[in-house]
């Protein structure tokens, strides 16, 4: 049966669409079939991070108001293809979506694949009401500092309340996923460190995913940071989230900044 | 001992509930009206003064049927001070609002002359108990005294935590979370408040009764109050943030211990 999963956050600029495209990624690389949805109607940038800006003919909207069919507005994944790409409107804004709209993509969705990713825009708005409506599971994501993390906590609030499966009385999966953890200033008290996160938000915890100049770089080659680079931190821990997202149980590992003899050694590189 | 004195003007937040009698007209509506009439005629002065709701969610007229609905109930001296069950498109401004989320009430709390009957009229040639508001199916209908729910409790009891931006409203009584108050979230109680868990938020207790508290596993509130008066967290006292703490109100002053 496929599960439907939203990747929200409330704040914005937290890691969202990031997440998005690297979790599907990773469970399409596993051999799930997945399609990944940008509800951000308007400001849509999954497009952008997945590598098919330049191949955009259909997208959400035109699906939802009947101008075109699914099949003509999916995109499949070159490097995947078990992973599909349903993007949003750059024209439109979100008044155009309506709720049997979106009911019917995804029903339509989850009779095609094993997982339905909604990209979640940043808000507590119409769009990212949406974007929760029919999720099974949900992914919270969350930067370790205060504003993201009380914006996460009435994100969490939400999902209690403006789910299809709130309303029916029945839980929405709710899970963590930290991202651009920095050990090193949650170790100064900088940042919030992962217990007191915990503490506050009391949803179990997905991943740990450490900030790194890998994702930026990823975004501009215009793939998922576990494509483009799969042994480095931040895709290894969505690999780790993408296997405890099937029920796989793994330690959540806290990243740490200690390198080993030889980072150290020969950590600089000659110019 | 901390005493805190607060010159500051009050919040007062208040709560009411009214018991208001149900008319739950079902099809055929001449059927129904007819009814009406015979009880009417039997009991003429019944509906004076009475507040009543009209719930149309068996009936489901429409626009145009709830107006016409209406006019027959004015026409019978009945009046209509909300309806519930209807679409809100069926509503205009000049109509009765619309309720949601009413709850059963027991019969003794809707005073009443001695000849009235049992309370939600029905049309005259049913046999299903009187008192129940959404009657089901009536081969299964138990006996009149079970439909007749108890009392609303006084106490909210909440066992998972208050989010950000939730606002918990329990005006009969006492809130108890066993968990936690979210920064951004508020808690309104008629009587005291019980947070068996970290208080981030707003606590606003005793809007009914001067006497209520406000307790907590850990104090880190944005804003406490009781009976109106209130505290915020920069006026609460150092040493008892992030404390077990217990806050009353002694006069016009805002006591807060340690616990």
């Amino acid at each position: 049966m496929a599960k439907v999963l939203v990747v929200t956050s409330g704040k914005g600029g937290v890691g969202k669409t990031t997440s998005t495209a690297a979790l599907g990624a990773a469970l399409a690389s596993a051999g799930k079939n997945v399609v990944l949805i940008d509800f951000d109607v308007g400001l849509r940038n999954l497009d952008l991070v997945m590598g098919a800006e330049r191949r955009v003919v259909y997208d959400l909207i035109n699906v939802v108001q009947g101008d075109a069919k699914l099949v003509q507005a999916l995109i499949r994944d070159k490097r995947l293809p078990s992973l599909s790409l349903l993007p949003a409107s750059q024209t439109r804004d979100k008044d155009a979506l309506t709720d049997e709209g979106v009911a019917n993509v995804i029903g339509e969705l989850k009779e095609k694949f094993d997982w339905v990713i909604c990209d979640s825009p940043a808000g507590i708005e119409r769009g990212a009401t949406l974007a929760m409506r029919h999720a099974d599971v949900a992914i919270i994501v969350t930067n370790p500092e205060v504003s993201s993390v009380r914006d996460s906590d009435r994100i969490i609030g939400l999902l209690d309340s403006k789910t299809e499966k709130a309303e029916k009385g029945e839980r929405v999966e709710k899970h963590l996923l930290l991202t651009r953890f920095d050990a090193v200033r949650a170790g100064r008290g900088e940042m919030l460190n992962v217990d007191d996160v915990l503490e506050i938000l009391s949803i179990p915890l997905i991943g740990i995913i450490p900030e790194s100049t890998e994702v930026l770089r990823a975004s501009n080659l215009g793939s998922p940071v576990t494509l483009s680079n799969p042994v480095s931190p931040p895709a290894r821990a969505y690999f780790d989230a993408a296997k405890r997202l099937n029920g796989e149980t793994l330690e959540v590992a806290v990243p740490n900044d200690r390198r080993g003899l030889f980072g150290k050694l020969f950590g600089r590189r000659a110019a | 001992m901390t005493t805190v004195k607060t010159s500051r003007p009050s919040i007062r937040l208040h709560g009411r509930s009214y018991h208001a009698m149900v008319l739950a007209p079902e099809p055929p509506l001449e059927d129904w009206l007819a009814g009406l009439d015979a009880w009417l005629s039997r009991s003429p002065v019944f509906f004076f003064g009475r507040p009543v709701v009209l719930d149309v969610a068996m009936l489901q007229p429409g626009k145009q049927g709830l107006a016409e609905l209406l006019e027959h109930l004015t026409k019978r001296n009945i009046k209509v001070m909300g309806i519930e069950g209807a679409e809100p498109s069926w509503l205009d401004f000049a109509m009765p609002p619309l309720l949601l989320s009413g709850r059963q009430a027991a019969p003794q709390e809707l005073s009443g002359d001695a000849e009235a009957p049992a309370p939600a009229v029905k049309s005259e040639n049913e046999a299903k108990p009187p008192a129940s508001e959404t009657p089901l199916d009536s081969a299964a209908s138990p006996a009149p005294a079970e439909t007749i729910r108890v009392r609303q409790p006084s106490s909210l009891l909440l066992d998972t935590p208050v989010r950000s931006g939730q606002c918990i409203v329990h005006p009969e009584g006492d809130v108890i979370v066993v968990g936690s108050v979210a920064s951004g979230a508020e808690v309104i109680a008629g009587g005291s408040i019980h947070v068996y868990g970290v208080l981030r938020g707003r606590a606003i207790a005793g809007s009914r009764d001067a006497r209520a508290r406000i307790f907590c596993r850990k104090l880190e509130a944005e804003l406490l109050s009781i009976d109106g008066l209130y505290m915020v967290a920069d006026d609460m006292p150092a040493h008892l943030r992030g404390q077990p703490v217990q806050a009353w109100l002694d006069g016009d002053s805002m006591m807060m211990a340690q616990d």
